[in-house]
């Protein structure tokens, strides 16, 4: 009987899934996923996680209570720094003990620590401490763990080339709340049905974001030491130098430490440049759909105009449209 | 060149005593109001941390002073701490304030950090000069933290309500004054007498009482409501870990000197929490565990709204309070926070440990509740 290892699907399973369900699988565990976000799991998961947390680490434990008692063990990874100098986010590093300590009852929790930041030996251990928990060896654990990251990069689909002629849309956001449709309410989706063409952050490579984000460090501001924040402030940088979108929606989840910051940056990096539009809005679990709707086609709808005849007219204010 | 700095509780009398004895002009901000809190809240983002938006109003309220250079810490993450800095020139730049901000990285990053971010203000600082007013800083940093704990320890049983914090005030004009080492120990053996003189014997077992989180909301009296002194004139002896010249121990000395023993805080933690998770997320749950272990009567929690390392803490704290038997409180405060709602829950809380004191005389095992936890 193979162990039922469940991974919920949430947080950085949207960036590191198939990795994930690969490794499992090379491991000889078999991965149980929960499903696309919905209704019951939000509602677990409000029940169960502290009001201040974000909206996604609440998706999470919903997930988690989803999963407890379907399975044998849940794979929560502790995710502290996957590049050298940068951390994700501290809620992410405290998160196995999070649910440890919230979800009763929840299966044993198979919590590999990743820290890229660290030496070669402690990831090593890792490796050796994964392995344990999945009942193998270490010597497997590392095969599996290579051929998995191996094979999640032949399967990643090709990036699909940026449609021309409409207007293009600049997004940025956390993966984990853009590749969750029922998170973002759809955003991208909606942003593609009004005749706009999206063009997200993680089109682009990490390595182009970075070098984006240290040529603005070179400037005399400050590295930011969230791998996400560098991704999305070096897109924006990025978009603002070239103009090669005709404005930025930026969505962050209200509470969201780092994201109130970055945020800021970009805000301010937009003032400075002057003439794009950006819009910000912020996702709770109180958000509702027809709020956004309203606000994304009025934006596109200002974006459109300026591009047309009317520029003149629709100057940008200097500050973003803030839609809290 | 006028020097300020942000305002921490009364970290200010250490650092005006080492930028003046290196000879500059220092501008201590005005005390932390509602009024700093505002102007704060006005030039940055909504969602950031309060202790941003109090340095700005402190920045800002410095400046109209007359400041022009403003000495701030950074930082390397993952707290919001390090990356105040860029945020605050922004602040400052639509303020329409000239100051110039100077930033001390960690000296692990940046090892002569200090002395070129003082070079910067003073081009002929010696080393000599700098170690000197180190000297001086560092026996006023653990000077101010003695007679902070000293009121916190000694508040419950004064004699008339307000005399030890009148004796403290003496002792902290006194330290201010005090232009040498063996001065700064006269003025605190002067107060702590001073104090104990102060006090009476109250009958009964001492009740007491821990309060730990985020540093800047425990150590800053403006931003918690006063909860140290609010706790003593309950009749609860406060235990106060969290001190400054801890925090400069763990950060600056203890990155220096690598090999240095520490307290392991995170070996406390453990089983509740496994990892560091920046800021003082490890802290506050390993002293709580702490407390319930040395028989505290219970713990409270404070922390500014969306602090991502005290979330952790806040949501693994019912977790210890249930299985160390000890009550845990958490607050949350933010500029909006109000003195009453903390008198109230303070005073509830208060109630419910002497209630429950009372039910372990008399055999019975009191439980915790870890129903829906408080937080504002």
């Amino acid at each position: 009987m193979n162990l039922a290892v469940g991974v919920p699907r949430g947080l950085l399973f949207h960036e590191y899934g198939p990795i994930m369900l690969e490794l499992l699988r090379q491991c000889g565990a078999r991965p149980v996923l929960s499903p696309v976000t919905n209704r019951e799991i939000l509602q677990a998961g409000l029940e169960l996680c502290v009001d201040e947390a974000c909206l996604p680490v609440k998706v999470f434990f919903g997930h988690v209570a989803y999963l407890s008692g379907k399975v044998d063990a849940l794979l929560v990874p502790r995710f502290v720094s996957v590049e050298p100098r940068a951390y994700i986010c501290p809620k992410l590093m405290g998160l196995p003990d999070m649910i440890r300590a919230r979800v009763c009852g929840a299966p044993r929790l198979v919590d590999p620590c990743i820290d890229m930041s660290s030496g070669l030996s402690r990831i090593a251990s890792q490796v050796a401490a994964l392995g344990q928990a999945l009942g193998v060896g270490r010597g497997r654990a590392a095969i599996a763990l290579v051929k998995s990251i191996d094979a999640a990069k032949r399967g990643s689909p090709e990036p699909e080339p940026a449609p021309s002629g409409a207007i293009r849309i600049g997004i940025l956001g956390h993966n984990y709340a853009l590749r969750d449709p029922y998170i973002s309410l759809d955003l991208v989706d909606k942003i593609r049905r009004l005749g706009a063409a999206p063009i997200q952050a993680c089109d682009y490579s990490h390595r182009e974001t970075a070098g984006w984000e240290r040529e603005r460090a070179r400037r005399g501001a400050k590295r930011l030491f969230w791998t996400y924040g560098r991704r999305l402030v070096g897109a924006a940088y990025r978009w603002l130098e070239t103009g090669e979108v005709d404005g930025i929606v930026h969505l962050a989840s209200f509470g969201c430490g780092p994201e109130s910051f970055v945020a800021e940056v970009i805000q301010h990096e937009a003032s400075k440049h002057g003439d794009m539009p950006l819009l910000c809005i912020d996702i709770d679990e109180h958000s509702a759909e027809a709020g956004l709707t309203t606000r994304l086609e009025a934006f596109i709808d200002t974006v459109a105009m300026r591009s047309g005849e009317y520029a003149r007219y629709v100057p940008t204010s200097g500050q973003p449209v803030d839609t809290r | 060149m006028r020097v300020t700095f942000p305002h921490l509780g009364n970290l200010w009398i250490p650092v005006r005593a080492f930028f003046s004895s290196l000879g500059l002009d220092v501008v201590v901000p005005p005390p932390t109001t509602k009024r700093t809190l505002s102007i704060g809240a006005k030039y940055t983002p909504e969602g950031a941390c309060l202790p941003l938006k109090a340095t700005v109003g402190n920045f800002i309220e410095a400046a109209e002073l007359g400041a022009d250079t403003i000495f701030m810490v950074g930082g390397i993450g993952p707290c919001r701490l390090g990356y105040y800095c860029e945020l605050q020139r922004h602040a400052l730049s639509r303020a329409g304030s000239n100051a110039q901000l100077v930033v001390v990285e960690p000296p692990r990053r940046d090892p002569r950090g200090l002395v070129q971010a003082l070079r910067t203000v003073k081009r002929r600082a010696t080393l000599r000069q700098v170690v000197e007013a180190g000297r001086l800083a560092w026996a006023k940093f653990g000077a101010v933290d003695a007679l902070d704990q000293a009121a916190n320890m000694a508040r419950w049983r004064e004699t008339a309500p307000g005399e030890v914090d009148a004796a403290v005030h003496r002792g902290l004009a006194l330290l201010d004054a005090a232009e040498t080492c063996d001065a700064v120990l006269y003025a605190v053996e002067q107060t702590l007498h001073d104090v104990a003189c102060r006090t009476e014997e109250r009958l009964g077992p001492t009740m007491r009482v821990g309060v730990v989180g985020e540093i800047y909301v425990v150590m800053e009296p403006a931003v918690n409501m006063d909860v140290c002194r609010k706790l003593g004139r309950l009749g609860v002896q406060v235990v106060q870990p969290i001190t400054f010249s801890h925090w400069i121990e763990e950060h600056i000395v203890g990155d220096i000197a690598r090999r240095m023993p520490r307290s392991n805080m995170l070996s406390r933690a453990r089983p509740y929490l496994r990892h560091f998770v920046g800021g003082h997320g490890v802290e506050s749950v390993g002293r709580s565990v702490d407390m319930a272990r040395s028989g505290l009567a219970g713990v409270l929690h404070v922390a500014p709204m969306t602090c991502m390392p005290e979330i952790v803490a806040q949501s693994i704290l019912p977790l210890v309070s249930q299985s160390e038997g000890i009550p845990v409180m958490s607050l949350a405060v933010d500029e909006h926070t109000a003195d009453v709602g903390f008198d109230t829950r303070l005073e509830a809380f208060c109630d419910l440990l002497q209630a429950r004191r009372r039910q372990a005389g008399e055999g019975s095992c009191p439980s915790v509740s870890t129903g829906r936890w408080s937080m504002l």
